[in-house]
């Protein structure tokens, strides 16, 4: 393994730039699978796809965000052990990079600094989430999702019995989007993790979200219980924008973990079709 | 598709069905929590209201800062759900129309039947596109509230669905079980 240098300003740059970006354009996959939700959707979700395809062409074109709520950013960050950081910090210059792409891109502060007391507006779209992993590779890392609210406030977490089974988890990710109903901005991405403890599931949630949304999980036994979940999802009939239809659900994607022998955690993010990531590596 | 001026045509709300597109045209006025709850607020203590709501149109939005030479940035609907302890008081102050998306409270439901009111879906996340619909924006209450305030829109073929009427039909994904 040979050591790399990276710099701090090389990340900022290439981190703002992805984040502006992030905002303004969908990724070519979710794009793709709205536009084929809406070749087979025959329901009054139908009107919903057309406008949000022509949304994302207009934000393209215009260069304003796809939403209004320009989220809170997740991010993923993968540390090589071949590779050697000079300058700023990396958590600084990650923070820097975040608020400067929220200023210049004119992306609406949504984040505030207490959560209970006071509430008061950073004004930077910070603090983000971020998540740490350190690798046996040469490369530094960086994925990230803009999380919009509306879908954010329809996650869940359920303890399952241990025993319960595969129905019960499927059960569990079908209980999470029915209650959410049309607010998440259907048709939804929905990422679930799988063991571990309660947090552990809840992150995989989230990492989960960062998978293509045509990959086919390597593992056949996963593969299928993503296929199962996402025809039950459908079956539910809420349709894009709520209005009814067969597709409610664009991807099912789950991530898993090695859990206690007294517990099965199922953690369920809901994502809005706005699905934003991005990601950089160096 | 029908096409309504607001607030002009509002009296033709009562002939609008759950499930109807719709292209609204003319004022809305934005506010969302804050906004609410004041105008909640005024209205519980019999005390005058800096907006005139008779027969005018809310629209939850909570929009992106205006980039140089637009009107507005992007602004797509907010969730209506977080209104619905303050959309009574407003339906009594004479509020007609509402645009947002989420679900709705039986309570909301109940006095939107009242009030003869209806409750617009407007597409969500669709930030960008009802941004090219906005013609003009300017804050008329609450201008201490910054991106809160009270805002005055005019906007043009602005595309939304009827999610409750005024019988108090409505399509399920909108009605809350409580
Ligand atoms: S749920 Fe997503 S698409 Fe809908 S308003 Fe929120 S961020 Fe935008």
């Amino acid at each position: 393994m040979a050591g790399r240098t990276v710099s701090s300003e090389a990340l900022y740059r290439a981190l703002k730039e992805a984040v502006l970006r992030m905002n303004v354009e969908l990724p070519a996959d979710v794009t793709s699978a709205i536009r084929s939700a809406f070749e087979r959707e025959t329901g009054r979700g139908r009107t919903a796809l057309k406008y949000i395809l022509e949304n994302i062409d207009i934000a393209s074109r215009s260069r304003l965000p796809l939403c209004q709520d320009t989220g809170m950013i997740v991010a993923f960050v993968e540390v090589g052990r071949g590779v050697s950081f000079e300058g700023e910090g990396l958590s600084s210059t990650i923070d820097r990079a975040i608020a400067d792409a929220y200023r210049e891109g004119n992306f609406r502060k949504s984040v505030v600094a207490d959560p209970l007391n006071g509430r008061a507006n950073t004004g930077m779209n910070l603090p983000a989430v971020v998540y740490w992993d350190f690798t046996e590779s040469d490369t530094l890392r960086v994925s990230c999702m803009a999380k919009g609210f509306g879908s954010e406030n329809c996650g869940k977490v359920f303890m399952l019995n241990p025993t319960a089974g595969r129905e019960a988890v499927i059960a569990s990710i079908v209980e999470a989007a029915r209650a959410a109903g049309g607010n998440p901005c259907p048709p939804i991405v929905v990422g679930v993790g799988i063991g571990g403890t309660m947090d552990r599931a809840a992150v995989l949630s989230k990492r989960a979200l960062l998978r293509d949304l045509d990959d086919v999980n390597p593992d056949p036994y996963y593969a299928a219980l993503e296929a199962d979940a996402l025809s039950a999802l459908n079956a539910l009939g809420i349709g894009a924008g709520g209005l009814g239809g067969e597709v409610t659900c664009l991807a099912v994607k789950t991530a898993v973990a090695g859990t206690h022998l007294a517990g099965l955690p199922v953690a369920v993010t809901i994502n809005c079709w706005a699905d934003r990531k991005c990601r950089v590596e160096l | 598709m029908r096409a309504i001026r607001l607030p002009e045509d509002s009296g033709l709300f009562s002939t609008l069905r759950a499930g109807d597109e719709v292209l609204l045209s003319g004022v809305l006025f934005g506010a969302r929590d804050q906004a609410h709850s004041r105008l909640a607020d005024l209205v519980a203590g019999g005390k005058p209201l800096p907006v005139q709501l008779r027969g005018q149109t809310v629209y939850y939005v909570g929009p992106t800062p205006a980039p140089p030479g637009r009107p507005i940035g992007s602004c797509g609907p907010t969730t209506a759900t977080r209104m619905d302890p303050f959309t009574p008081a407003l339906l009594k102050a004479g509020l007609v129309g509402m645009v947002g998306k989420g679900k709705r409270s039986k309570a909301v439901v109940a006095a939107m039947r009242e009030a003869g009111a209806v409750y617009f879906y407007a597409f969500g996340g669709c930030g960008a596109l009802y941004a090219e619909r906005v013609r003009s924006s300017a804050i008329v209450a609450f201008e201490d509230l910054g991106p809160e305030a009270i805002y005055r829109l005019e906007v043009e073929d602005f595309p939304v669905v009827v999610a409750i009427d005024s019988t108090g039909e409505g399509l399920p994904a909108f009605l809350a079980s409580t």
